[in-house]
């Protein structure tokens, strides 16, 4: 059913968010803060190699380390535990959480070391002796989808997990017949949503009772499931506690590794473990890469722009292990023509591994390089044919009367208007005088750019992608629940059966619940029971919740008013249609039964309710995904029931001189149909968005050539700040779905899915007079004041994604003489910090005399547990930053700044440090809020 | 060591490795868990407290370096248990975050940014929190909150127009 919007009273109003409380008090209760009695701490020894065999490794060092527990190989949890879950059918591409025989990228987990502390733990690592045999390795998918390439798993017998052709339609006839055809090449770089908390999992055993608790920052469909299976016991032998705090997730928060390596370890040792990754961890070796995924893209049109058939190329490059990664290339099917009438579609999916982290499931699925590849070839049409962008656009639109639609892939659209959508938005800009603007900034010597973009958000996840991909999976259910229970004394509480990072559930359910049975949502208590008290539930992916938790909550919520007017209707001698539930009471003509009276029967009259009622009070619904379940047949399937719409429009200037992009103006049209909570759906699309504008502009997982990450800390890799996202403008729609009981939609990814695309279309539309384009993300601009032979061969190394730019030969030139003239000026900082060299540095150890000093390591890289490329993170930075009292300087809060002295220090070495500095500086200047503690520097 | 601070107002001491930081010594001795470790390299600033009213980042400081010093931690913001100051409520209101990871160090940047003007402007704001990384947000938000904030505190013990204006207020009849 659908519901008037206008008759909501909780539902679409400006109710504050309930969670928000416990948060702004430093109350929140995330797995770093669990309390457990006796609590062990796990530091990882990485390898520093992207494929070696492990010779041999000796642990006894670090065993007979103050404090130290347990030392843990791969070896030995292989033995106890069964290989993670892949989710094709590939068993011979075989993952656990510590290497077994071979490492296969630089970062991943080789031993565990368990220790009184974490300080002791990581003082372990080091102690512990790996002798690495160096195998060949390929980084990249082009070469890894060669036959000769290294395979990352030999007994796998090559680096393809996937590769399939779907063909929806008559594609060769339709490009046949079409006058116009176009080809071209986009590339997603590996970026990933790295939430500020990162993985954490604690556990323990009591073998008295056979009962494994987990505490974990997790966001994981079928999560006990999983722990249980690898680990071998019985699944209800797995208690997860679901009122953890997970710190942001965007999808990743997947760490099943993690948990299975804690959990065999608090099984081992008999006592509580907690993992915590640090940054370092978890940026090259917590498996939470996201897709990185070339398209190659065939488009055939007319002279009038109607796009009528495409053919998609997708290679994705899924790093080590197979894991979900291969299924971001399966979900983008069920809005494979994006907002377009698109007759017929090829679509090819392949899935390479390769010497890189593992890739696991971010924001969208692998829908925003999809989106991304879709839009830039709208934006080639419209060059083609001469045709605004936009007008391209409207004319391939679904209309608003061709709901619902049914692409060719299989899935059916449920609504939308995407026609009004796009013109609300240009009203409210006023595209022309944005035009103006942009042209008036070109005028001035800036490069300008107008960019636009549409994007689908399918929302109301199901995992169709699963037997569409993998025959043997027969999934046809991703089921969500809620449970209401209203006590003796007549206060209801809520039960919901997932973790939470952020979106606000909490809010959600009593909402929606408070609106069925017309009570104020702030009285309603809503708790996460453990997961052996849960009903079957998935977790709050693919954009779901509002739909899939929502919808529960509502027919949870029916279901207890359907009882309460029955018992009414009892007591009043009256049939059950001829009494009505409003405001908690039951009335039928002039008699009338108040909630309490109500639930006092339920509760404690059992003589009075109708026969063959159940006493008590409570209801549960657990709901199926709204558009049924199907397997695939013919390659189609019926992807997520729902489709929400955005549309982006982006102003920006480039100063050719600086080469830093600068957002003049950002406004999205979104439509999600009814909104339950705005704040939360305002906040969805503004960090959604931000989340986009990092993937286009700031942010990657860089490897060299030798197969090491370089872009593991926040100086290298960098997440948007407040200087860098804009003021954005929202402008509402509202389209309700008819699948959905008050007509929402989801809107978890909806700015994520469409900001790149409109980002990336925007600096095009800047650079154009240039007669360039950037076919990849994201999109970092070093300029150079004049195109230097020699300068740009020096910087083809560099990085495959550095673009530099020509000064365009229009453009005026800045006032005066520009005395960089003839030279790069790479001026990005976070670029300048990106190239760093690592700080080579051992950890410090406490010498006897309790005087602390650094060592530089004098071992061969084989022979030392940790190497150079670990030392840069961490804790360890510490050391090198200079902190001034915040009081003026008076007292000197002066950590060592001094490169550490030592015989084999070198010249080389000491401008690296001095080089290191700097950059720590620089970023440290612009983005300390303790600026001041910096001037030192 | 044995360090001597004075958190949230009250004198505490604590015998801690030299090592230790400020960050760790304030959570593991002090259960102070409001203040989160984010990439512990001095970049996110999860883990800002205000050190002499200063935001600072406390997993750059050694515990012993602050010995002496007066630290305010997100636990000490709060009037009262169970109530909010005036800018953890505003973050409220504007839905200024999500997760809650990254909150309680925004928090205390923008309350030392209030310390010091109740007229910011957006771009005195988001350089205030330019400092503290928030994924979840895109930052909209938060500065509507530290407006919001702002707002109220520069008008809190202003009079109201109706006062000023000494009009006996009539009865509605």
């Amino acid at each position: 059913m659908s519901a008037d919007p206008a008759a909501f009273r909780f539902v679409s109003t400006n109710r504050r968010v309930r969670e928000d409380r416990r948060f702004v008090a430093g109350q929140g209760h995330f797995v770093a803060d669990v309390a457990l009695e006796g609590l062990l701490h796990v530091a990882i020894l990485p390898s520093q190699h992207p494929a070696a065999r492990i010779v041999s490794i000796d642990v006894s060092a670090a065993l007979a380390m103050p404090g130290v527990h347990y030392v843990l190989t791969g070896d030995e949890l292989a033995a106890a535990t069964d290989p993670l879950m892949n989710g094709l059918d590939t068993p011979n591409v075989r993952r656990h959480p510590l290497a077994v025989g071979q490492t296969r990228y630089a970062g991943e987990w080789v031993v565990a070391v368990v220790a009184e502390s974490r300080a002791l733990a990581e003082d372990a690592t080091e102690k512990v002796r790996v002798i690495y045999e160096p195998l060949p390795f390929v980084m990249t998918a082009a070469e890894a989808l060669k036959p000769d390439s290294p395979p990352v798993h030999p007994a796998h017998g090559s680096n393809v997990l996937l590769d399939r052709t779907f063909v929806w339609g008559e594609v060769e006839k339709h490009f046949a017949a079409s006058p116009r055809k176009l080809s071209f090449r986009v590339t997603w770089g590996r970026s990933s949503t790295v939430p500020i908390e990162t993985f954490g999992v604690a556990a323990s055993w009591d073998p008295w009772r056979d009962m494994l608790d987990v505490w974990a920052s997790i966001q994981m469909p079928k999560y006990p499931d999983q722990i249980a299976r690898a680990l071998r016991i019985p699944a209800n032998n797995v208690r997860v506690h679901q009122d953890v705090d997970v710190g942001g997730s965007y999808g990743v928060k997947r760490g099943i590794k993690q948990t299975v390596l804690v959990a065999h370890l608090a099984r081992r040792l008999g006592r509580p473990v907690r993992l915590i990754e640090d940054r370092l961890e978890n940026m090259r070796g917590g498996d939470a890469h996201g897709p990185e995924r070339i398209f190659d893209v065939d488009v055939a049109f007319n002279d009038d722009g109607i796009v009528r058939s495409m053919k998609i190329r997708a290679l994705d490059n899924a790093g080590a292990y197979a894991g979900r990664a291969p299924f971001q290339l399966g979900k983008p099917i069920g809005a494979i023509v994006g907002p377009y009438q698109i007759e017929s579609v090829q679509y090819r999916a392949q899935s390479v591994t390769s010497n890189k982290a593992v890739q696991e499931a971010v924001r969208g699925f692998g829908q925003a390089p999809t989106n991304y590849a879709i839009e830039t070839a709208i934006d080639k049409v419209a060059a083609a044919t001469g045709l605004a962008r936009i007008e391209v656009r409207r004319r391939n639109f679904i209309r608003k009367d061709q709901f619902p639609y049914l692409i060719p892939s299989g899935s059916t659209y449920d609504s939308g208007d995407y026609h009004t959508v796009v013109d609300k938005v240009f009203a409210h800009i006023d595209f022309a005088s944005m035009e103006k603007e942009r042209d008036r900034l070109r005028a001035s010597g800036l490069l300008a750019g107008i960019g636009i973009a549409a994007c689908l958000e399918p929302s109301g996840a199901n995992s169709s992608f699963e037997p569409l991909l993998n025959e043997k999976n027969t999934t046809t259910t991703w089921m969500d629940s809620c449970r209401i229970v209203v006590d003796a004394l007549g206060f209801v509480t809520v039960t919901i059966h997932n973790t939470s990072s952020g979106q606000g559930h909490e809010t959600l359910v009593s909402t929606v619940v408070g609106e069925v049975l017309q009570i104020d949502p702030d009285l309603i208590r809503v708790i996460r029971p453990d997961s052996l008290a849960c009903l079957p539930s998935n977790s709050p992916v693919g954009s779901r919740m509002a739909i899939m938790l929502g919808g529960a909550a509502f027919h949870a919520a029916q279901k207890l008013k359907t009882k309460l007017t029955r018992i009414g209707a009892h007591q009043f001698g009256v049939a059950d249609d001829k009494a009505a539930y409003a405001n908690g009471s039951v009335a039928s003509n002039d008699k009338q039964l108040a909630w309490i009276d109500l639930v006092t029967i339920a509760h404690r009259q059992y003589h009075m309710l109708p026969e063959g009622m159940e006493p008590g009070l409570e209801s549960t619904h657990v709901m199926q995904v709204p558009t049924g379940g199907t397997l695939p047949k013919d390659g189609r399937v019926q992807m997520y029931p729902c489709h929400s719409f955005e549309f982006h429009v982006v102003l920006m200037a480039i100063d050719p001189a600086l080469g830093k992009p600068e957002i003049r103006r950002y406004v999205i049209g979104h439509d999600c149909g009814t909104v339950i909570n705005p704040h939360i759906v305002k906040g969805m699309t503004l960090g959604g968005l931000a989340h986009g504008l990092g993937a286009a502009l700031l942010e990657e997982f860089v490897y060299d050539d030798e197969g090491h990450l370089m872009t593991q800390s926040f100086m290298d890799y960098l997440l948007p700040s407040a200087h860098e996202v804009p003021e954005v403008e929202i402008v509402h729609h509202c389209t309700p779905s008819p699948f959905t009981v008050f007509g929402q939609k989801g809107s978890g990814e909806s700015g994520y899915l469409g900001a790149p695309a409109a980002i990336s279309a925007a600096v095009n539309d800047c650079v154009s007079p240039l007669g360039i384009s950037f076919n990849k993300l994201p999109i970092r601009i070093s300029a150079s004041a004049m195109p230097s032979p020699t300068r740009n061969k020096a910087n083809r190394k560099s990085k495959p994604n550095d673009h530099r730019l020509p000064r365009p030969s229009g453009a005026a030139e800045p006032a005066g003489i520009d005395p960089l003239a003839g030279r790069a000026i790479p001026v990005d900082p976070p670029d300048r910090g990106r190239r760093q060299p690592r700080i080579l540095l051992r950890r410090r150890q406490a010498d006897p005399a309790g005087v602390e000093t650094a060592e530089r390591s004098a071992r061969p890289p084989e022979m030392d547990g940790r190497t150079e490329n670990r030392a840069s993170g961490g804790r360890r930075l510490a050391r090198y930053v200079r902190l001034r009292s915040a009081g003026g300087g008076g007292r000197g809060l002066v950590a060592p700044d001094q490169y550490p002295s030592g015989a084999d220090r070198d010249a080389r070495t000491a401008l690296r440090a001095a080089r290191h500095r700097a950059a720590a500086g620089r970023r440290a200047r612009r983005r300390s809020a303790a600026r001041g503690a910096c001037r030192g520097l | 060591m044995k360090v001597d601070l004075r958190i949230n107002g009250i004198n505490r001491s604590a015998e801690v490795e030299p090592r230790k930081t400020l960050l760790d010594v304030l959570r593991e001795n002090f259960l102070l868990n409001g203040t989160h470790a984010g990439c512990e390299h001095g970049v996110c600033g999860a883990c800002t407290v205000l050190v002499d009213g200063e935001p600072v980042r406390s997993c750059l400081m050694f515990a012993v370096q602050a010995d002496g010093y007066e630290i305010t931690t997100i636990e000490g913001l709060a009037p009262a248990p169970g109530e909010l100051s005036v800018i953890q409520d505003a973050f409220c209101e504007t839905h200024g975050l999500q997760c809650g990871y990254c909150t309680p160090g925004m928090i205390l940047a923008a309350h030392a940014l209030l310390q010091n003007t109740l007229t910011p402007t957006r771009e005195d704001i988001a350089e205030a929190i330019s400092g503290n990384i928030c994924r979840c947000t895109g930052y909209g938000q938060i500065i509507e909150a530290v407006q919001f904030a702002a707002d109220r505190l520069r008008v809190a013990n202003t009079p109201r127009p109706a006062a000023l204006a000494e009009k006996p207020i009539v009865e509605a009849k």
